[in-house]
C-alpha cells in the first residue's frame, strides 16, 4: 500500500490519545480490573514512631467474619533478607512484615486479608499490637550537632571571604515538608498461582516494578508480570516502591490462588509512600554594588530517615545557576524516626530554587536593580559547575518574553505601592531550572506493521497524566512517515519491551529517542513497503554529545499577588510561566505540563504543609481538609508559553523534558511577588495570611 | 447486617445485597463493576467519587448504599462513552481539562450537575449581587465555574482546561433544556 507522507505531527497539538476513555470513566486504574478470588488487605500501622512489636492479638480480628488471615511479622512470608535493587530502591522501606522493629509511626506491623473491604477494615481494627516503646526523634533542625554531610560540599574559591562584598543578602529560607498525594491511592491488585505473580500496580514503571518485586519475593522476573496502561498520577511517589506494593506481595503469597487487591487510604498516603522533605536553606549571596555576584553559598539541612537513606537535593541546582567566582554548595542530613522521603515533582530543584531565588530577589532589592536585570548580569558563559558549554542556555529570552506578556515594564520600582479595593497588589518573578537527566535505565521499542497501513509501537513505558501516549504517537507517526491515525502505541505492561520509569522529565527524550531509533531500523529492515507482521527492534541509542555539554531547560515564572489589607489572604490572580525546553512535541498535552507544574508550584507556595506532632512523629493532617492542595477557584489567569530552542545535543527529538520544570521557582515568584505588594519579606512556605497581618 | 437494594444505574436497573456499611461508591465499584466513579479519599473531601443521584451531584462515598436503595445513579460512564460522548466529554477532551484522568469522571459528572444548578438559578459565592434577581440564572462566568468546581480537586493541575471545557459546553447549554443529555 501507499501512504502519503504525512505532515510533520511533532510540533502539533493532536488531542491526548487516551482523553476519551478517561473522560467516560472506562480507563482502567490498577484497582479496578475484574479479577476472580479477590480478596481485600487492609493494613494495621505503628501507633509507636520506634520500638518493637512484641506481640500481635488477632483473635478479635480473625472472629470477624470474612477474614481469611492476619499477617504480622511472625506469620508473614519471608522476603528475601538482601534482595539486589536499583538504585531507586530502599529495600528496608520493603522489607514489610520481616521483623518487629518499627522504625516510624505508621509503618505497617500487621495487615489483615479478608473476603470484604468491611471486613477487611473492621477486622484491622480490631488487632491489638502490644510494643516495647522506645524514645523517638522526629525534630528537623538545622542547629543540630548530628547532622551529616552525605558528601564534600562543592567548593569553588572562597566563600567566607568573597570579594567584593558591597551587598550581602544571607538569610535562612525554609520549605515544608509535603506529600506528593496523586489523586489515585497508590493500589495494588496481586495474584501468586504458587509460581507467576501478576500485578495491576500504580506505577512510573512496571519494569522497575518487575524487577524489584522479583527481587524481594525470590522470583524469577521472567515470572513476575506487571500490568499498568492507566496510573492516577504519581508525582514521583509511584516511582521507588513502597511498602504497599510489599505487602501486596507479601499477601499473595500468603493466599495463592487469591487476588488480593490493596488501595491505600488518603490517610496511609501520609505514612506509607514518601513525601518531600522540609529543607532549610542557609543562603548567602555576595555581590558587588553592581550585582554582579561574587559568591554563593547554600547549605541546605534536610531530613532523612533511620531507615534508610534519602536526601532532597536542594542545593543542587545553585552549582549551576549563576555565575560567581566563589562557590559552595552543600547538604547536612538529619536521621530521623520518620518515614523515608522520596522524590516528589522535581526533587531538589523544586525546594532547592526557593530560597536562592528569594535571595536573588532580596539583593535586587539591595542594589536598585529590577530583579531581570540582576539574573541577565550573572549569566553564566559555561556551566559554572562543570565548566562545560551549555547545550542550549535560553533563561534571558525566557525573561525577556515573560517580562514583555506580563507586563513587567509598569512594575513600580518600589514595594507597597498599589493598593486596589483594599488588597496590596504587586509583582514578582523567579527563574525556573531543571536538569536533562540521564534515563534511569536504558529503554527498548518495538515497531510491528499490522497491514492497512496501521504500525504498533510497543515498549513499556508509562503515561501517568504526561501525555506520554500521545506524544510517543506523533514521534512514532513522524520517525515512519506515517499518518497519525495509523499509529498505535502500547504501554504500561511488562510484556513489551523493557523500558525505563517516568521520572526526572526523561520519559519523552528517552521513549522517544528510543521509538525514533526503533522506526530507522524499522525502515532500514524492512523499506516503505513492509509486508504485514514485520517487526523491529532498536535500544534506546548513546547521546554521542552526552559528556561534552552541561544540559538544562529554563525558564521564567511571573506572579501577580494580591494580599488583603484587613485580612492578609493571599491571591494569586495571574501566574506566567515562559519556558525554553528544547522542542515541544506536542503542544496541547506540553501546555498542561506545565500549568500542572506551576498548579502544583501555587498549590506549594500558598498551601501544601504536613505538620509533624513531635510528641507522635506522624504528620497530623493528614488528609485534603487539613493538608489543602489548590482547588480550582485558587488558580486564576494562568499562562504559559515556550520560545522555539533548537538544541541538537540533548537527543534525537531535541526534547528536553518538561514534566518538572513548571513547579521550579513559582512558589519563589510569588513570595517576591508578595514582598512588592507588602514590603514584608516571607522566607518560609507556605506563605500565609498571618505573614502579613500585624506586619 | 446486609440489605437488598435496587439502584438504577445510568439507565439500567440492578438488584444486590450490600453490607449495610457499603458505600454508594463502593456499591458501584466493586458490586456492579461500574469504575467510574473514583475513589480518591473516602472523605468526601476530593469530588473523585461524584456521581449523579436522581440528577443532582453528590460525594458517592459519604452515602451509604442501603440509603440510596431505589435511587437513579448517572456516572461519568453513563453521561456517555466513548463513541458517543457527552458534549462536556468532548469538552474535556478538547482543552485537556485532564492529565491522569483519575478525578476526571467525577470532575465530568460534577460539571453536569454545575451546568442544571445554574440554569435552574442557584447562585454561588461567585455569584455578583445582581445577579440574584428571582428567576435569573447566574450566567457562568469563569469566576463562577472555579467557584463551583472547587470541590473537586485535581492534582496534575488541569483546572485552566476544567474551566475552559465547562464554559465552553455552558455556552452550548440552553438555560430552558436542562438535563437532555440524561
Amino acid at each position: 500500500m501507499t501512504t502519503t507522507r504525512a505532515a510533520t505531527a511533532t510540533g502539533t497539538g493532536p488531542r491526548r490519545a487516551d482523553g476519551p476513555r478517561k473522560a467516560a470513566g472506562t480507563a482502567p486504574y490498577a484497582y479496578e480490573y475484574p479479577v476472580a478470588d479477590l480478596a481485600y488487605i487492609a493494613p494495621v500501622q505503628a501507633t509507636v514512631a520506634r520500638g518493637r512489636v512484641l506481640e500481635v492479638d488477632a483473635s478479635d480480628a480473625e472472629a470477624v467474619e470474612g477474614v481469611l488471615t492476619v499477617l504480622w511479622h511472625a506469620n508473614a512470608p519471608r522476603l528475601e533478607p538482601d534482595p539486589d535493587l536499583s538504585g531507586l530502591q530502599r529495600a528496608a522501606e520493603l522489607a514489610v512484615l520481616q521483623s518487629g522493629e518499627v522504625a516510624y509511626r505508621g509503618q505497617v506491623v500487621a495487615a489483615v486479608v479478608a473476603e470484604t473491604f468491611e471486613a477487611a477494615h473492621q477486622a484491622a481494627a480490631q488487632v491489638t499490637v502490644r510494643y516495647e516503646q522506645f524514645p523517638h526523634d522526629v525534630d528537623l533542625s538545622d542547629q543540630r550537632s548530628d547532622a551529616v554531610a552525605p558528601e564534600e560540599d562543592h567548593r569553588q574559591g572562597d566563600t567566607a571571604g568573597a570579594e567584593p562584598a558591597d551587598v550581602v543578602v544571607e538569610h535562612t529560607y525554609t520549605t515544608a515538608m509535603q506529600h506528593n498525594n496523586p489523586m489515585e491511592p497508590h493500589s495494588t491488585v496481586a495474584h501468586f498461582d504458587g509460581a507467576a505473580l501478576t500485578l495491576y500496580e500504580s506505577t512510573q514503571g512496571v519494569h522497575e516494578v518487575r524487577r524489584t518485586v522479583a527481587a524481594i519475593a525470590g522470583l524469577d522476573p521472567r515470572s513476575v508480570h506487571v500490568i499498568a496502561p492507566y496510573v492516577g498520577g504519581g508525582f514521583g511517589s509511584k516511582g521507588p516502591l513502597h511498602a504497599p506494593t510489599a505487602l501486596a506481595t507479601l499477601a499473595a503469597m500468603a493466599l495463592p490462588g487469591r487476588s488480593v487487591k490493596l488501595a491505600l487510604t488518603r490517610r496511609q498516603m501520609f505514612a506509607l509512600v514518601g513525601y518531600r522533605s522540609p529543607t532549610l536553606q542557609r543562603v548567602r549571596l555576595t555581590a558587588d554594588a553592581q550585582g554582579r555576584l561574587s559568591g554563593i553559598d547554600v547549605v541546605a539541612t534536610v531530613q532523612s530517615s533511620a531507615l534508610a537513606d534519602f536526601v532532597e537535593q536542594a542545593a543542587l541546582p545553585s552549582k549551576s545557576m549563576y555565575a560567581a567566582p566563589n562557590r559552595r554548595m552543600g547538604h547536612r542530613a538529619v536521621h530521623l524516626d520518620a518515614p523515608v522521603p522520596t522524590w516528589m515533582r522535581a526533587p531538589g530543584e523544586c525546594p532547592g530554587m526557593f530560597g536562592p531565588e528569594v535571595a536573588m530577589d532580596e539583593l535586587a532589592w539591595s542594589c536598585g536593580l529590577d530583579p531581570i536585570e540582576l539574573r541577565l548580569r550573572n549569566e553564566p558563559d559555561r556551566d559554572p559547575h562543570t565548566h562545560k558549554p551549555f547545550s542550549s542556555r535560553n533563561l534571558a529570552a525566557c525573561l525577556h518574553e515573560g517580562a514583555r506578556r506580563f507586563g513587567w515594564d509598569g512594575r513600580a520600582p518600589v514595594s507597597a505601592a498599589r493598593t486596589e479595593n483594599g488588597w496590596r497588589v504587586g509583582l514578582g518573578v523567579a527563574a525556573s531550572t531543571y536538569p536533562v537527566v540521564p534515563p534511569p535505565s536504558g529503554s527498548r521499542a518495538r515497531i510491528r506493521y499490522e497491514g492497512e497501513g496501521v504500525y504498533v509501537v510497543s515498549l513499556g513505558a508509562a503515561d501517568i497524566g504526561t501525555g506520554a501516549w500521545t506524544a510517543l504517537t506523533q514521534v512514532a507517526a513522524d520517525a515512519l512517515g506515517a499518518p497519525l491515525e495509523r499509529v498505535r502505541v502500547r504501554l504500561g505492561d511488562t510484556t513489551l519491551p523493557e523500558a525505563s520509569l517516568a521520572g526526572g522529565s526523561t520519559g519523552l527524550a528517552s521513549w522517544g529517542s528510543t521509538v525514533h531509533a526503533a522506526a530507522e531500523a524499522f525502515r532500514a529492515r524492512h523499506g516503505q513497503a513492509p509486508e504485514p507482521g514485520a517487526e523491529a527492534e532498536a535500544d534506546l541509542p548513546d547521546n554521542p554529545d552526552g559528556d561534552d555539554f552541561a544540559m538544562f531547560a529554563y525558564g521564567a515564572q511571573f506572579a501577580e499577588v494580591r494580599v488583603h489589607e484587613a485580612t492578609g489572604e493571599v491571591r494569586v490572580p495571574r501566574l506566567l510561566g515562559v519556558f525554553a525546553a528544547g522542542r515541544i512535541v506536542n503542544s496541547r498535552t506540553a501546555r498542561s505540563q506545565f500549568l500542572g507544574g506551576m498548579t502544583m508550584g501555587l498549590s506549594m507556595a500558598l498551601h501544601e504543609e504536613s505538620v509533624v506532632d513531635g510528641r507522635f512523629g506522624h504528620v497530623v493532617n493528614a488528609d485534603f481538609a487539613e493538608y489543602h492542595i489548590a482547588a480550582n477557584a485558587d488558580v486564576e489567569d494562568i499562562q504559559a508559553h515556550w520560545i522555539d530552542e533548537e538544541d541538537p545535543h540533548v537527543n534525537p527529538l531535541g526534547a528536553k523534558g518538561i514534566g518538572e520544570i513548571g513547579i521550579v521557582g513559582t512558589a519563589a515568584a510569588v513570595a517576591n511577588a508578595a514582598y512588592h505588594a507588602t514590603g514584608v519579606r516571607v522566607r518560609s512556605l507556605p506563605v500565609r495570611l498571618d505573614d502579613f497581618v500585624g506586619a | 447486617m446486609e440489605a437488598d437494594i435496587t439502584l438504577t444505574v445510568d439507565g439500567r436497573p440492578r438488584a444486590l445485597r450490600v453490607d449495610t456499611r457499603t458505600t454508594l461508591l463502593d456499591a458501584l465499584r466493586e458490586h456492579l463493576d461500574n469504575t467510574a466513579p473514583k475513589k480518591g479519599c473516602d472523605h468526601g473531601q476530593c469530588g473523585s467519587c461524584t456521581v449523579l443521584l436522581s440528577g443532582r451531584r453528590v460525594v458517592s462515598c459519604l452515602i451509604l448504599a442501603a440509603a440510596a436503595d431505589g435511587a437513579e445513579v448517572t456516572t461519568a460512564a453513563g453521561l456517555g462513552d466513548e463513541a458517543a460522548p457527552h458534549p462536556l466529554q468532548q469538552a474535556f477532551v478538547e482543552h485537556d481539562g485532564l492529565q491522569c484522568g483519575y478525578c476526571t469522571p467525577g470532575q465530568v459528572c460534577s460539571a453536569a450537575g454545575v451546568l442544571d444548578e445554574a440554569a435552574a438559578g442557584w447562585p454561588s459565592a461567585a455569584t455578583p449581587p445582581d445577579d440574584l434577581a428571582e428567576g435569573s440564572a447566574p450566567v457562568l462566568t469563569d469566576a463562577e465555574i472555579r467557584e463551583r468546581m472547587s470541590g473537586n480537586l485535581c492534582r496534575c493541575g488541569a483546572y485552566a482546561g476544567i474551566v475552559a471545557a465547562v464554559g465552553d459546553a455552558a455556552r452550548a447549554h440552553a438555560p430552558a433544556e436542562s438535563g437532555g443529555n440524561r
